[in-house]
Formats: C-alpha cells, sequence, structure tokens
C-alpha cells in the first residue's frame, strides 16, 4: 500500500549501482554529510563522539545560583500572569496594606488543557 | 491495512488539548501510556502534570461508540527543583509512566522526570461517613453537653472523587538523566535508567536502590556511548534489555552476576563500513526498545526505521520497516535544527502483529507484520469529525508530485509525533501530537 518501501529501494539499488559502476556519485547520506562540512568546516570528525555525549549528559540550563534560578523563574511567572491593577502601587505606597488591598495570590499550578 | 477487501481502516474518535496554535511549553505531551486493561490511559507533559483518562464503556448494542475516554484524574506529579550542586534545572518534564498491574481496588503508576520516580495511588472515593456524634456535619465540634445520645454513622454514597497520592518517592539514585522505568513481571521490583546507569529498586523501599548497570567510563574523556532505554522482559523476571546511542541492544540476566555490566546477549546489525558517514552513529541511536507481548521479540526505533529482533539472534533484525527513509537526503538540516536527535518511541497492537511509531508533519506510520503493509495515517483536526475514516498520506520524496501528496519539503518538522500508545486488547491507539492527544479506533464495519 505504502511508496515508501519502494523509494527505500529505490535509494539503496541506487547506491549498490553506485558502487557497482564506481561513479563519482555519492549516496545521500555522504553527500548531505559533504554539505555540512562546508558549512561548518570546524565540525569535528568525531561524530557521534565524546563531545556531542557529553552535552546530552550535562542537559539542562546552567544558572549561576539558586538566586538566579529564583529570579529567572520569578520573571518567567510574571510573563505568563496578567499583571495586576495599577492601584495595587497606590495604595501600599501609601498606607499598610491590609488583606483586602492586596491583589489575589494567582494559583502557581495551572491545570492541564487536556483536561479541560 | 487500508484498502478493499475488509481491511482494517482506522476513525478518529476523540481528540484532547487546546485548539490554539500557541503551545504554552508546559502543554507539551511527553508521555503518554495506557494501563494493563485499557481502561485507564495516562499523558505526561513538560510541566509535570499527569492526566488520566477513563474508558466509559457505552451501550455494548451500540458498536460504533465503543469506546470515550474522559477525565479520571489530574494532578501535579512532578514540580521544577534547582540542583544547587550543579547549578542546574532539574525539568519537571514527566518522562515516563509505567503502570503498575492492578491488585486491590487503587491505582498505582510510576512517573518520573529527570531525576526522581514517584509512585502514585489512585483510589476512588463514592461514599462518605455522615452521623458523627462529636461533630457536626460541616466539621465543627459539638458542644459534649449537648449530646445526649449516641448513634452510629452511616456511610452514605457521594459523587465520585478520584484521588491520587504519592505513595513512595524514589529520589537521588541518578546522577544523570532517566530515559526509562520498566515494572518487573514479579510485580515486587522496578528498574530505572540513566545515561550511564541502570538501577533495580523494590517498589516498597525508597531509600536504597541496586545499581545492576554501570557504563561509566573511569576517564569521560573515553566515552563512547550511552544508554538511551531499558526495558524488563514481560514474562522472566530476570531478564532486561537496554538500547545504546551507537545502535546495539544488550540483553541481560540478572541471575549471572550482580552487575550486568558484562550483557548476555549483544544485538547489533553489522554495518557496512563504506556507507559510514557522519551522520551514520547519529540516527542509528535506539530511541526506544520495547519487547513484544509475547516476549519472542523486541522492537527497537532508530531515526529512520523500526526493527524487529528475535531475541534469539543476535547478529541482525528479523525484519527492518522504513519510517521516512526520504529524510536520509535531508540529514544535513535535520541536524542542523537538531531534529536529527528527536526521540521517537514505537509500540505493538496487542497480539504483536502490527508495530506502529510516529513520524513528522502529524504523520504515524503502521506496519502489519503478517501482511507485510505499512499506512502512513495523519493526526490533525482537520480530519475529526466523529467516526471520520482516516485517508493514508504519502510523502513525495522526489520528482513528480502526485495529487494528494505531500512533498518532503512542505512536511512540518515542529509536527512531531513522537509518542504513541496502542490498547493491550482492542484496535485502539492514542497517538500524541505536539499538545493534543488523539484517539483513533478501527473502523467497526
Amino acid at each position: 500500500m505504502s511508496g515508501d518501501n519502494e523509494e527505500a529501494q529505490t535509494v539503496e539499488e541506487t547506491s549498490v549501482e553506485e558502487k557497482d559502476v564506481q561513479d563519482k556519485v555519492i549516496s545521500p547520506e555522504k553527500s548531505e554529510e559533504a554539505k555540512l562540512k562546508s558549512r561548518y568546516p570546524n565540525l569535528g570528525n568525531k561524530p557521534g563522539g565524546s563531545d556531542l555525549l557529553r552535552k546530552r549528559l550535562q542537559k539542562g540550563q546552567k544558572y549561576f545560583d539558586s538566586g538566579d534560578y529564583n529570579m529567572a523563574k520569578a520573571k518567567i511567572k510574571n510573563k505568563q500572569l496578567p499583571t495586576a491593577a495599577p492601584e495595587k502601587t497606590e495604595i501600599t505606597g501609601d498606607h499598610i496594606p491590609t488583606p483586602q488591598d492586596l491583589p489575589q495570590r494567582k494559583p502557581s499550578l495551572v491545570a492541564s488543557k487536556l483536561a479541560g | 491495512m487500508a484498502g478493499p477487501g475488509g481491511d482494517m481502516q482506522w476513525c478518529f474518535s476523540q481528540v484532547k488539548g487546546a485548539i490554539d496554535d500557541d503551545v504554552a511549553e508546559a502543554d507539551i505531551i511527553s508521555t503518554v501510556e495506557f494501563n494493563h486493561t485499557g481502561e485507564l490511559l495516562a499523558t505526561g507533559d513538560k510541566g509535570g502534570r499527569v492526566v488520566i483518562f477513563q474508558q466509559e464503556i457505552e451501550n455494548k448494542n451500540l458498536p460504533q461508540f465503543r469506546s470515550e475516554y474522559n477525565v479520571y484524574s489530574t494532578f501535579q506529579s512532578h514540580e521544577p527543583e534547582f540542583d544547587y550542586l550543579k547549578s542546574l534545572e532539574i525539568e519537571e518534564k514527566i518522562n515516563k509512566i509505567r503502570w503498575l498491574p492492578q491488585k486491590n481496588a487503587a491505582q498505582f503508576l510510576l512517573s518520573t522526570n529527570d531525576k526522581t520516580i514517584k509512585l502514585w495511588k489512585i483510589s476512588e472515593r463514592d461514599k462518605r461517613p455522615e452521623g458523627y456524634n462529636l461533630k457536626e456535619e460541616d466539621g465543627r465540634y459539638k458542644d459534649p453537653n449537648s449530646i445526649t445520645s449516641l448513634r452510629v454513622p452511616v456511610l452514605i454514597p457521594m459523587d465520585l472523587m478520584v484521588e491520587a497520592s504519592p505513595r513512595r518517592v524514589f529520589a537521588n539514585a541518578h546522577t544523570y538523566h532517566i530515559n526509562s522505568i520498566s515494572v518487573n513481571s514479579d510485580e515486587e521490583t522496578y528498574l530505572s535508567a540513566d545515561d550511564l546507569r541502570i538501577n533495580l529498586w523494590n517498589l516498597e523501599i525508597t531509600d536504597r536502590s541496586f545499581n545492576i548497570v554501570d557504563i561509566k567510563p573511569a576517564n569521560m574523556e573515553e566515552l563512547t556511548e550511552v544508554i538511551t532505554a531499558a526495558e524488563f522482559h514481560p514474562h522472566q523476571c530476570n531478564t532486561f534489555v537496554y538500547s545504546s546511542s551507537k545502535g546495539t541492544i544488550r540483553l541481560c540476566d540478572m541471575r549471572a552476576s550482580a552487575l550486568c555490566d558484562k550483557q548476555s546477549k549483544l544485538f547489533e546489525e553489522p554495518e557496512d563500513p563504506s556507507n559510514r558517514s557522519f551522520f551514520s552513529e547519529i540516527i542509528s541511536s535506539i530511541s526506544d526498545v520495547k519487547f513484544s507481548h509475547n516476549g519472542r521479540y523486541m522492537m527497537t526505533r532508530d531515526y529512520l526505521s523500526v526493527k524487529i529482533w528475535d531475541l534469539n539472534m543476535e547478529n541482525r533484525p528479523v525484519e527492518t520497516y522504513q519510517v521516512h527513509e526520504y529524510l536520509r537526503s535531508k540529514l544535513c538540516s535535520l541536524y542542523e535544527n537538531d531534529c536529527i536527535f528527536d526521540k521517537f518511541e514505537c509500540c505493538w497492537n496487542g497480539n504483536d502483529s502490527v508495530v506502529m511509531t510516529g513520524s513528522y508533519n502529524n504523520f504515524f506510520r503502521m506496519f502489519d507484520r503478517g501482511q507485510r503493509r505499512d499506512v502512513t495515517l495523519e493526526a490533525s483536526r482537520e480530519n475529526s469529525k466523529p467516526m471520520q475514516v482516516l485517508k493514508p498520506r504519502k510523502v513525495c520524496a522526489g520528482g513528480k508530485r502526485k495529487k494528494d501528496e505531500i512533498s518532503v519539503d512542505s512536511l512540518d518538522f515542529n509536527k512531531k509525533i513522537l509518542h504513541t500508545a496502542w490498547h493491550p486488547q482492542d484496535n485502539i491507539i492514542a497517538v500524541a501530537t505536539t499538545n493534543n492527544l488523539y484517539i483513533f479506533q478501527d473502523k467497526v464495519n
């Protein structure tokens, strides 16, 4: 039913034929490799080797310290939640605020949209 | 699969999730898993949340609406943390969910992020006590002097409440990022695998785990491969496999030694060295390994193909299926946009006759092993009318593009289907796009 297998065969057959004929034409993978090397000449010859693996082992954003991390998190939270009304600053500037004056604490956990 | 002569056709059943194109990161689905009966379907997302759907068995007299999955429970499984020692963020993203076989009224599942595994108990409450002697109905305590008689509280029905509570937290056992968890057939232990190590846990004990595989080299400069996935054999509680970034699978027998660094079997397909390119190792990296239900085969997924291995034959797979071979001539750009590192999962159907895996452009592929047929289907809102039959899709690799075909260059590489699941018995599948969950079922004639 699918043409994919046929296409795969075509690619394989082509590369086999190419090797047989010993043409200068190379397999799609090798031509892609040549393309990559031409764009990034400094690319090391150790594909998927230590460097790539080590980058994988250390995935995750590095922060300077926990303070840096918490500041970054706070910035994201502020961006996601709608900003409070401007009266908030006026109130707390004028007098000692009471619980009624302060804006409602936004729930920090938002429900998944899959459950909506 | 699809076609004349009574072949199976797939129909749209349901789709869950937001319609808008602006996807919040937290909503990205990261794992999908049916429980052992297929009655429950769990999803995990990047925001650390788990949503469980329950199949409501409709009227058995109405065959066309055999299955509707509705929200059963949702909870926050993991929260973001900060590793103070390394100044690294620990993501709350749920990497894997695995269900425990049901033993009593409650359901249990294991969910894991990069560092911590949690055992969750999901239980139903449909009765509540009423008629306390010392308390009012709202909870306030009565004045003891006002009590003149005794009564026995009774249990009265209430609206069903589903509660999820964390029963165990298995923490601090992984230096590297957990990619797999697998419950043993002994139903007492489970394994967790990170990039370099695999640990064996007892479900009851959280402060200790056994290290059973350790491939960390003494000198990290000598690192050549990492563990990408691991799974216990479905019946043999002493056997497990783990796959590597170099395209090999090792089968280990825990009876042989405490530390299973030396494998019992090594599955590796020989490679033609003249074909080797910069991309060879990267695309051979196995992103998922799954045993067949009957325990005789295992399936591996690498970037371009799905391979079926007979556990008795180590030197080559018995079947290889091309998922999207047309991408071989796009590897350069796929490397540049990091898509070449996408980790696709794969799954078996209940009787091991069909395997499924995802691709790009919200396409997913099914390979019928017996009939030697395959089909490409699409999960999209455009094909989401109730019971709409999915039309097979075709990608045109080059040359003349026929009508209804889509050319490789038009594929949307941001729409990837990494996670799919197949109901353990029936032909019901769950397919996760970036932030939506599609449920399809076979057409009942």
